[in-house]
């Protein structure tokens, strides 16, 4: 009876993290307040921000610092919350690594969605020396949960994270291995209540908080919000679209942009580079960690520059390392006219629609790293999104998809100056295609917190309280096969690509492709060449193709299954079929099912070649 | 969340650099005087035992009164029957520690800036007034004491607090009295300083630091 009863609780909270690649995020919303306007609050987390002090903050950076076991004794590593606090994560971790960057493992969540090495492989600190211990993106990423959870179980006795409802923001263009991972990164925490969202659909569900039920007056049936969110380290594109059902508004996430791993802190660095180049010219040479210290200064001058006032230059300071400041202080300033060159005519310029990101063939040296892009003009990636979707919408877009509404997300967009420019961009699209109405900006989110505001005003709407946006896959999912055709020496018989899972498949619903029949050998693993695309909208489950556009299908890690079983001997061919679930989670669940039997494997999707 | 920008360009360079490094002094003194009790180190209790025993009732006695989460409420201590009472190093300390890992306020005080230019001293003035706004903003809580516009018509209460309100010039009469407001205060309305790993030696304001 107990564990009736105990699954009966309902959440009390509704908890939404921001799952950054900075930094983390969290916050809340308590479901009981029957209230019209329920509050959401920030959650501050207790943090090392040096080895034997705590601190509360906001934002948990997102850092794991690999200690030297003779660097920090344990009794320096005190959290306020029992059992062992043996990872440094947070501000502690942030600024160790600055001093110390071989020991700091940064951008895990980057590294979840990469395509050549394996999430599960213990490789950060990347490329550090073999003496510092290593660890894999999914047990970083655990580890700042773990915190997280840590952190709200101590200051809520009552209301364990477990029994919550808790959501997790993911980048809407992680495929669905990434997707995998960061919910197998939460299970320390025995969530009952899971959800991931993308992270642009938390911009939106901030921005319906924000507005409460105005949101109906700002747009319109047949309207196309474009979602750019920004943050540290990527970009994050979808389009929603505003649609009627039983004479109600409603919202519908129609498309979502392609991995692009280029934002604010590029933006800092550029603006770093920059100096070190005029310095350089003065004949004065910088230091690596001089090249920090610059950067950090440059994103608070940035800051000031792009705002709408009269400043003309910013003064850059870096301070000396030693306990002199006088005489080893270096001194330069960041004028308004490079910050517009570098920032807005960079990463913003003015290009046309039909002006797409460049793509240089990397040379055969490329050492693996994370596949930062590289094209930094933010503009030619929206113009690349809005043109390769232009079939998302049920009307007849022309060549691009042009947006009626726009919503900007991201601490780059405290900037007057970016925001006007990139707004003044887009329409300048829209009049050279003939559109008459300019698109408006919709505006009043917490551009640093929208992302964990959203993610818990969902969790909060999910429970009816709230306008919900639908989602459902964002892609179609095909399984490569081979096609059967006399062998040709010297040739590869052709690939053939049949759909697994149509795309807008709903959360909780399940597909099965009888279509076709795969025979899996017992005791051996098989691979499946695996693909996804987001613009084949009407396949469906079992749509057999033998030819598509190279750009129309984008493959993905392949994907395996071993069957093991005691009741076939090793080496049996087992007839069996694919089933493919979308689970209440997010997630995707392949399952192979033996056709003469009841039997059943979970296909993994987290092999990397 | 503090997304506080620092507006450095209003700041003037050149000798009042100084300045600030003198406000930041004052106000360092001022809050090791009004900050007490925080933790009680094992160390204050040994030397205090050996010592001076029979004070050690007496100094119990205050730090039992003293609410430690409140130490912003001066009037407490005022009720307090205590000759007086003693400051906190730790914290103390740990100010310092944080104005000198954000700020460079330890190195800058110790530097000798005879022969310095005003060039050199307004750059070393821009890291230490960009740092310490940042560590006053983060730990400290500021409201004014009197929310009028200073050089305006005030009155003052009967029953007025003293420390927090101090008359001065023809100080003649009785409540209510009228004068003008010359300086609007500052009052520490939360203080949220990093809490301190048990046996953290709070002395070490800036480890020295070895690159291997």
């Amino acid at each position: 009876m107990s564990d009736i009863t105990m699954s009966e609780i309902a959440a009390q909270y509704s908890i939404g993290i921001d799952l950054g690649t900075t930094h983390c995020v969290l916050s809340y919303i308590d479901l009981t307040d029957e209230s019209d306007q329920a509050a959401k609050q920030l959650f501050a987390i207790p943090q090392l921000s040096a080895p034997g002090s705590v601190t509360e903050k906001f934002q948990l950076p997102s850092f794991v610092y690999q200690a030297h076991a003779e660097e920090i004794s344990q009794d320096q590593t005190p959290l306020p919350w029992d059992g062992e606090n043996t990872a440094l994560v947070g501000d502690v971790a942030r600024q160790l690594g600055l001093k110390t960057p071989i020991r700091l493992v940064s951008s895990a969540k980057s590294w979840l969605s990469h395509a050549t090495v394996s999430p599960h492989d213990a490789i950060l600190p990347f490329s550090s020396p073999d003496e510092v211990e290593k660890i894999s993106p999914v047990t970083a990423t655990s580890q700042y949960l773990n915190h997280l959870a840590a952190a709200w179980n101590d200051a809520h006795p009552d209301a364990p994270i477990s029994e919550q409802d808790v959501t997790i923001t993911i980048p809407a263009s992680f495929d669905p291995a990434a997707r995998n991972l960061t919910a197998q990164a939460a299970q320390d925490l025995n969530l009952k209540h899971l959800n991931l969202l993308e992270e642009p659909q938390a911009a939106v569900y901030s921005w319906l908080e924000a507005c409460g039920d105005e949101w109906r007056d700002q747009v319109n049936v047949g309207d196309t919000i474009l979602v750019v969110d920004i943050g540290g380290g990527t970009t994050d594109l979808s389009l929603i679209s505003v649609e009627e059902s039983e004479g109600n508004l409603t919202l519908s996430r129609v498309a979502v942009g392609e991995h692009i791993l280029l934002g604010g802190d590029n933006m800092d660095l550029a603006l770093a580079y920059r100096l070190k180049m005029k310095l350089m010219q003065e004949g004065k040479q910088l230091q690596p960690w001089q090249i920090q210290a610059i950067t950090h200064a440059c994103r608070d001058a940035k800051e000031q520059l792009l705002l709408d006032n009269d400043i003309e230059a910013m003064p850059i300071v870096i301070p000396s390392r030693g306990s002199k400041l006088i005489a080893g202080t270096m001194q330069t300033e960041l004028t308004r006219e490079e910050v517009h060159q570098t920032i807005l005519d960079g990463f913003f310029p003015a290009t046309a629609v039909t002006d797409m990101p460049q793509q240089n063939t990397r040379t055969a040296l490329t050492q693996i790293g994370l596949p930062y892009a590289q094209d930094a003009a933010i503009t030619k990636h929206i113009a690349h999104f809005l043109n390769k979707q232009h079939g998302a919408l049920e009307t007849d877009a022309g060549d691009f998809i042009k947006p009626t509404a726009v919503l900007f997300n991201g601490g780059v967009f405290k900037s007057d100056a970016i925001s006007t420019k990139l707004m003044g961009i887009i329409n300048d699209w829209l009049i050279t295609a003939d559109v008459e109405e300019e698109a408006t900006l919709l505006t009043g989110i917490d551009l640093d917190l929208a992302v964990a505001n959203g993610a818990c005003y969902h969790g909060y709407a999910k429970h009816g309280k709230g306008v919900r946006i639908k989602g459902g896959l964002a892609s179609s999912y095909y399984v490569g096969v081979e096609s059967s055709m006399p062998a040709i020496p010297g040739f590869e018989p052709p690939l053939e690509a049949v759909c697994i899972a149509p795309f807008g498949l709903e959360e909780g619903s399940n597909v099965d492709v009888t279509t076709h029949q795969f025979g899996l050998v017992v005791g051996q693993p098989v691979k499946f060449k695996f693909f996804g695309s987001t613009v084949r909208r009407d396949d469906v489950v079992g749509t057999h193709l033998d030819f598509w556009q190279p750009e129309d299908l984008e493959q993905l890690p392949d994907i395996e299954v071993s069957l093991e079983t005691s009741s076939r001997n090793s080496g049996d061919v087992v007839p069996v079929s694919l089933s493919v679930t979308v689970t209440e989670v997010g997630t995707l669940k392949i399952e192979a099912i033996a056709d003469d039997s009841d039997e059943a494997w979970e296909i993994e999707l987290t092999v990397r070649q | 969340m503090n997304f506080d920008l620092t507006n450095i360009t209003e700041l003037p360079a050149g000798p009042d650099a100084a300045h600030i490094a003198l406000f930041a002094l004052t106000l360092i003194l001022l809050l090791i005087t009004l900050v007490r009790g925080g933790k009680k180190t094992v160390e204050i209790e040994k030397i205090v035992e050996k010592e001076v025993p029979v004070e050690i009732e007496k100094i119990v006695e205050v730090i039992k009164h003293v609410d430690v989460e409140k130490i912003v409420e001066i009037e407490k201590f005022v009720e307090i029957k205590a000759p007086l009472q003693e400051a906190s190093p730790a914290a103390a300390c740990q100010l310092l520690s944080l104005l000198q890992n954000e700020a460079r306020f330890v190195d800058f005080i110790q530097e000798d800036l005879t022969g310095a230019t005003d060039e050199q001293i307004g750059a070393a003035a821009r890291i230490i007034h960009t740092g310490s706004k940042k560590v006053i903003n983060e730990y400290f809580t500021f409201t004014p004491i009197r929310t009028e516009e200073e050089e305006s018509q005030v009155t003052v209460a009967e029953g007025f607090n003293p420390s927090e309100i101090k008359l001065i010039g023809n100080v003649l009469g009785s409540a209510p009295y009228r004068g003008i407001l010359v300086h609007q205060g500052w009052k520490i309305s939360n203080v949220n300083l990093p809490k301190l790993a048990q046996g953290h030696n709070a002395n070490i304001v800036a480890a020295a630091e070895v690159e291997l």
